[in-house]
C-alpha cells in the first residue's frame, strides 16, 4: 500500500465523515455523529472487506474470480433457508439455527467455489465467463427455489414464508461499564464513552471480518503454504518445478475464497436482516473486486478500499437522519441516488489508475497446461 | 452417405464446420433440457408437462409466435452487443446499463419533443429521431468505458458493471422524478406514454409483433457484413484475437477499442429503444433487470456469429414466453427459466464437459474471449 493512496484513502474517509459532522452538528454533538458513522462504516464494510478476501484467495492462486457476487447471493439464500429448516422443521432452538444459517452460508460458498474451481481449473474455461456463469445460475437457483420452497406444490410451508430465527446478537465490549466511573458526573464525558462503545459493539460476522484481514495477511504473506499459493499464482510453471502441485494449490485456495464469499454472504441475511428477497446482495460482490484491485490485491489494502465504500455507504445511511436541516447549497445530497453513486464513480476512478497503478498476479486468468 | 473428414473440398469444409459449431451448442442444450427435467421431478413437477408447455405457449399458436418474436427482439440487439464486443476481445456486461438509458432517452424525444416544438411531428421524422436518441445514449454510455479501457487500462469488466449501476441509479431518479408520469392516477415510477408520431406501425392487427423484429434480421445481417466485409471488422476481430499483431499490422488498436465499444452500445441502445417505440410506448422502472445477463448467454450460446445470436435469442425468447403457460399447467415457477438457461450457459462455456460426455474430440483450438486484469 503506496502513502499516495493510503493519502487518497484518508482524505475520501475525511471528506465523507466532515459533510455529515457539517450536516448533523446542528441537532447532535459531532462525537455522536463520528462514531455512529463509523460504526456503521465497519458494519457495512464487512461483505465488501470479506468478498475482497475471497477474491484475494482465488486470484493471487491465479484464478480471476468475477463470480462473488453470485456466491454471496447463493450464501445469503441457503444461509437464511437453512436456519429457517433447521428452526421450523427440524424444530432446533433460535440460537443453534441462526448459527447453523451461517454454516450453511459458507457450505454453499465453498460448493459454488468448487464450481468455479472445477469449471475455470479442470475444465480451463474462459474465467471471467466461468464467474459470469457463476452470477446467472446463482440468480436463477435461488429465484427459483425462493419460490418453488415456500409456495410451490407440497411445499411444507404451505404458502407463505415464515419468520427466520433471527440474526445473530451483537458482542458487547464493557467499554462504558469499565469508564464511566472515570467521568464522575459529567454527561458530556459519559456521552463520549457510550459513543465510543458503539464503534466497538459490533456483531460476530463484523469481528470475523476484520480479524481475517490480519489472519489472511499474515498466511499470505508469512506462511510456507502462502507463499507457494503466490507462487502458483505469478509464475506456476516454476512452482510446479520445483514440486508444488498447482491444480491442488488452486482448487484448495478457489474453495477456500468461496467459504470467504459465503461468510459475506451470511453477513445479509443472517447478521444484517433475517429476510431474503431476489438479487439482496445488489452489486457488492463486483464492489468487493473493486477493493480487491484497489488494495493491490492484498487483504489490508483491500481492507482499507472496503471501508471507503462502506464510509460512503455510511454516508447515505446517516445524511438520512438529517434530511430536515441539510443547508440549501447542498441540497443536491437530498437526494439519496446522488450518494448512493459515489461507490460506483470512485471505484472507475480508482481504476483509471490515477491514483497508483495496481499490478495482478503474473498468472492471474490464465489456465494452467503442464 | 460416406463422408471423408480429411476431404479438404470446400463445400464440405463448410458443412463440417458449420456441423461442429451447431454440434456443441446443440448438445448443450439437450443436456440443460435433461438436467433441467430431473430438477422438476425432483420438486415433484412432470417435466414433461412443463416442456410441454413451454413449446406450446411459445410456438403453439399465432398468439404465441407473434410473442416470442416480440420477447426475441431486444434479445437479439443486446446479443448482438455482447457478441460484437467479443470479437473485438471486449466483455461487455454492460449491456443492461445501455439498454436502460437507451429506452429512457428515447421515451423522452418520444414525449417531450412535440411539448418542446409545440407541434405534432411527422411519423417519418420523430420515429427515426426517437430510436437514433436510444441508440446513441447507449453508445455514449458504452463509449465511456471504451475510452477509459483504451486510454487508461481500466478493465471494461468491472468499467461496464459499475456503469450499469450508475445508469440504474440515475434511471430510477429520473423516473421518480423529472420524467415521471404526471398522470394524477399514476404511482409507478414511469414515464408518460409517448406520441402516436413517435410509435412503430404494427405488421400485423391484433398481434403486438412489431416492426422490430425485421429490423432486428437486418442488422444481424448487417453486423455480419461489417465484421466479415469490411476493413473496419476486420480491424475489431484482429484486436480481438491478438491486439500486439494488431499494433504491429498498423491498427490504431486504441481507435478500434472505443469504436467497438461504441457499436456495441449502439445496439443495446437500440434493443431499448425499439422496447419504448415498438412496444411499451413508454419506459418503466425495472422493466430491463436481466437483459444484460441474458445477452450474455446468447451471444455465448450463439458464438458470437450473429446468425448463432438471433437463434438463440428466438430460443431464450421461446423460453421466456413459454414460462407463463408452463406455469399454468405445472404450477412451477417462472424462475425456473433462469435456471435452465443458467444451465444451458454453463455447458456451452465448458464445452470440455459436452465433449467429455458425448466423447466428442476436440479440435484443438482455444477461442480467446476476454482477458485477465492485465491486458
Amino acid at each position: 500500500m503506496d502513502l499516495r493512496r493510503f493519502g487518497f484513502i484518508l482524505l475520501v474517509i475525511i471528506v465523507l465523515f466532515g459533510v455529515v459532522v457539517y450536516i448533523g452538528e446542528v441537532k447532535v454533538a459531532p462525537i455522536v455523529i463520528i462514531t455512529s458513522m463509523l460504526a456503521t462504516t465497519i458494519a457495512v464494510a464487512t461483505p465488501l472487506s470479506l468478498g475482497a478476501l475471497a477474491g484475494l484467495f482465488c486470484e493471487r492462486s491465479g484464478v480471476v474470480n468475477i463470480g462473488i457476487e453470485g456466491m454471496m447471493l447463493s450464501s445469503a439464500f441457503f444461509g437464511w433457508l437453512g436456519a429457517i429448516y433447521m428452526y421450523h422443521v427440524f424444530g432446533f432452538p433460535i440460537g443453534v439455527s441462526v448459527w447453523s444459517g451461517v454454516f450453511f452460508a459458507m457450505l454453499s460458498g465453498m460448493l459454488m467455489g468448487l464450481l468455479l474451481a472445477v469449471l475455470s481449473i479442470t475444465y480451463k474455461v474462459d474465467q471471467i465467463i466461468g464467474g459470469t456463469v457463476i452470477n446467472i445460475l446463482a440468480v436463477g437457483l435461488t429465484g427459483f427455489l425462493n419460490r418453488q420452497l415456500f409456495f410451490g406444490r407440497g411445499s411444507v410451508f404451505g404458502g407463505h414464508v415464515p419468520n427466520s430465527p433471527g440474526v445473530l446478537p451483537t458482542i458487547h465490549v464493557p467499554i462504558t461499564e469499565i469508564f464511566s466511573p472515570l467521568c464522575g458526573s459529567s454527561a458530556d464525558c459519559l456521552q463520549v464513552v457510550t459513543s465510543i462503545n458503539k464503534v466497538f459493539d459490533q456483531k460476530p460476522i463484523a469481528i470475523s471480518a476484520i480479524l481475517l484481514v490480519f489472519i489472511a495477511h499474515y498466511v499470505i504473506f508469512y506462511t510456507r503454504w502462502g507463499l507457494r499459493t503466490r507462487a502458483v499464482g505469478e509464475h506456476p510453471k516454476a512452482a510446479d518445478t520445483v514440486g508444488i502441485n498447482v491444480i491442488k494449490m488452486r482448487y484448495l485456495s478457489v474453495t477456500i475464497g468461496g467459504a470467504l464469499a459465503g461468510l459475506a454472504g451470511a453477513y445479509f441475511t443472517i447478521e444484517s436482516v433475517p429476510s431474503f428477497e431476489p438479487l439482496l446482495t445488489n452489486g457488492r460482490g463486483f464492489i468487493s473486486l473493486a477493493a480487491l484491485i484497489f488494495g493491490n490485491w492484498t487483504p489490508i489494502g483491500a481492507w482499507t478500499a472496503a471501508l471507503v465504500f462502506g464510509a460512503s455507504q455510511a454516508l447515505n445511511i446517516n445524511l438520512q437522519l438529517f434530511r430536515d436541516v441539510i443547508p440549501p447549497q447542498l441540497a443536491f445530497l437530498q437526494q439519496s441516488y446522488v450518494v448512493g453513486l459515489v461507490p460506483y464513480i470512485l471505484t472507475m476512478i480508482i481504476l483509471t489508475g490515477i491514483i497508483g497503478k495496481t499490478t495482478p498476479p503474473a498468472a492471474d486468468g490464465v489456465p494452467y497446461e503442464k | 452417405m460416406q463422408v471423408d473428414t480429411t476431404s479438404k473440398s470446400p463445400s464440405q469444409g463448410i458443412l463440417r464446420s458449420a456441423l461442429d459449431a451447431i454440434l456443441i451448442p446443440f448438445l448443450a442444450i439437450l443436456t440443460a433440457v435433461i438436467l433441467g427435467g430431473i430438477i422438476i421431478a425432483v420438486v415433484r413437477g412432470n417435466p414433461f408437462l412443463a416442456y410441454y408447455g413451454l413449446i406450446q405457449g411459445s410456438f403453439g399458436s399465432a398468439k404465441a409466435l407473434s410473442e416470442t418474436a416480440v420477447w426475441a427482439t431486444p434479445y437479439i440487439f443486446a446479443g448482438l452487443a455482447v457478441a460484437l464486443a467479443f470479437k473485438g476481445g471486449l466483455f461487455n456486461i454492460g449491456a443492461e446499463g445501455q439498454l436502460a438509458l437507451g429506452a429512457v432517452f428515447s421515451a423522452l424525444i418520444g414525449y417531450a419533443l412535440p411539448e418542446w416544438l409545440g407541434r405534432d411531428i411527422p411519423l417519418i421524422i420523430h420515429l427515426p429521431l426517437t430510436i437514433i436518441i436510444g441508440m446513441a445514449a447507449g453508445a455514449f454510455w458504452a463509449a465511456i468505458v471504451g475510452f477509459l479501457k483504451a486510454y487508461t487500462g481500466g478493465h471494461e469488466v468491472i468499467n461496464t458493471i459499475m456503469m450499469n449501476y450508475i445508469a440504474l441509479n440515475t434511471i430510477s431518479y429520473l423516473l421518480n422524478g423529472p420524467m415521471k408520469d404526471r398522470d394524477p392516477n399514476n404511482v409507478i415510477a414511469r414515464t408518460p406514454l409517448i406520441a402516436d408520431s413517435a410509435r412503430m406501425p404494427a405488421i400485423f392487427e391484433g398481434f403486438r409483433i412489431h416492426w422490430g423484429f425485421v429490423l432486428a434480421l437486418l442488422i444481424a445481417l448487417l453486423v455480419w457484413w461489417i465484421l466479415n466485409k469490411t476493413t473496419l471488422g476486420f480491424e475489431i476481430r484482429t484486436v480481438g484475437s491478438n491486439p500486439d499483431a494488431a499494433k504491429y499490422a498498423g491498427i490504431n488498436v486504441k481507435r478500434t477499442i472505443i469504436i467497438t465499444m461504441t457499436l456495441s452500445g449502439m445496439l443495446a441502445g437500440m434493443a431499448g429503444a425499439l422496447e419504448v417505440t415498438g412496444l411499451n410506448f413508454r419506459h418503466e422502472l425495472g422493466f430491463s433487470i436481466g437483459y444484460g445477463f441474458d445477452a450474455i448467454a446468447i451471444a455465448l450460446l450463439g458464438k458470437s456469429h450473429p446468425l448463432g445470436v438471433v437463434l438463440a435469442s428466438i430460443l431464450f425468447a421461446a423460453m421466456r414466453n413459454g414460462a407463463t403457460r408452463m406455469q399454468f399447467l405445472t404450477q412451477l415457477p417462472v424462475d425456473l427459466i433462469s435456471v435452465l438457461q443458467a444451465l444451458i450457459l454453463l455447458f456451452v462455456a465448458a464445452d470440455a464437459i459436452i465433449r467429455y460426455i458425448y466423447r466428442i474430440k476436440s479440435k484443438g483450438e482455444r477461442v480467446v474471449l476476454t482477458r485477465g486484469w492485465g491486458g
